[in-house]
């Protein structure tokens, strides 16, 4: 079982002009590593996750999206699962942080912690599909899951993280939105 | 035959779904995010889908739509979420996250399914109908009734308001649109 930051870390260490999408947890730990303007936090709904990084993919095919969702905003958008795999954008990286829980909401467990997303999202027709609970494998081919022809799916299957401070203002600042919008109106 | 294609009762009325459909293209839509609704079925998402000037997204779930429509306007691709009124119900939360507090112009173009086009919607006998309205009233969207060809006319002008001002905006079809 790997730990959230330590695969974020591992993630980071690969990326560069992609747009990140990230909500709850996984924003806050994402944050942790650092500012970055390509940052997307303002997703308004649990669960929409994907969903914006669907639009992203589809509205910039010269750029990778990568999308960060937790177990539990899957669940509540598991359809996107099949709009993105039919959509099939080439630029998009679908990661799916499970521990188990809406960490978010006070730590209960989804209804299911066992759920094979990675078994949805090959059976939903995502183009590469990954399942990853070893750090050192993850570290290992995270820049190449990263390059791969999408759409690409990945479960990170990690443990429960230490009490989170949950900064929204920070993350939903109109600021950051602006900025990013200015950031994907310069072309590379 | 397509479910869409049968016949409602003809109050002479019309409402042309071309026209519907150029009021849109005039409106630099390029992305058609949809869940299939019986009231505008044939007039408008069946020619929408053969239309290679749309690139029509078909979703599971109507707020994917929302959250789809905003990524697409960081990019600044204009998009058109193309439902019936129980999937605008159905996404009332992300219509208030993405659309209202976030200030995203999600244009929002909406079938009132089982609604008598010869009555005004806040009469409408059905419940979920009658609601709708009110609804967006409360959330603070504008909204205009597409019910007849002269209605067409309030279309580019919604969508441009929208984009212009970074706020939804609800287009409510009170009646069948045609095939032609």
């Amino acid at each position: 079982m790997m730990k959230r930051d330590d695969c974020f870390r591992a993630l980071a260490r690969h990326l560069g002009d992609e747009i990140v999408v990230a909500t709850y947890s996984s924003a806050v730990d994402w944050l942790e590593l650092g500012e970055r303007t390509l940052n997307y936090f303002s997703v308004g709904a649990m669960g929409l996750d994907s969903s914006h990084a669907l639009g992203l993919a589809l509205g910039r095919p010269d750029r990778r999206v990568v999308c960060l969702q937790g177990d539990g905003s899957l669940l509540m958008n598991l359809g996107s699962l099949v709009t993105i795999a039919a959509a099939a954008p080439r630029n998009l990286v679908h990661m799916v942080v499970q521990n188990g829980t809406y960490e978010a909401n006070g730590g209960h467990p989804i209804p299911n912690a066992a759920t094979d997303f990675a078994a949805m999202a090959r059976a939903a027709g995502y183009a590469q599909v990954h399942d990853f609970a070893e750090l050192a494998s993850f570290e290992q081919q995270a820049g190449h899951v990263l390059k791969q022809d999408g759409p690409v799916f990945a479960t990170l299957r990690v443990e429960r993280s230490k009490p989170l401070s949950y900064d929204y203002p920070r993350l939903y600042d109109p600021a950051r939105r602006a900025a990013l919008k200015a950031a994907l109106r310069r072309r590379p | 035959m397509d479910a869409d294609l049968t016949v409602e009762g003809d109050d002479k009325i019309e409402l042309k779904g071309s026209g519907i459909i150029a009021a849109i293209k005039a409106s630099g839509i390029e992305f058609i995010l949809s869940v299939p609704d019986i009231v505008t079925s044939g007039g408008l998402l069946r020619p929408i889908a053969r239309d290679p000037q749309f690139k029509l997204i078909r979703v599971c779930k109507e707020d994917e739509c929302i959250g789809i429509a905003s990524g697409l306007h960081y990019c600044d691709k204009r998009a058109l979420t193309l439902i019936q009124h129980t999937g605008f119900l159905d996404s009332i939360n992300a219509i208030r996250g993405v659309a209202v507090e976030f200030a995203q112009p999600i244009c929002m173009m909406i079938g009132l399914l089982q609604h008598d086009p010869t009555t005004a919607p806040r009469a409408s006998p059905r419940y979920g109908v009658r609601i709708v309205e009110p609804i967006l009233d409360a959330m603070g969207i504008p909204h205009h009734l597409i019910n007849e060809d002269a209605d067409v006319a309030k279309i580019r002008p919604a969508i441009e308001v929208a984009y212009a001002k970074s706020f939804p905006v609800a287009l409510l079809i009170g009646r069948r649109p045609s095939a032609s």
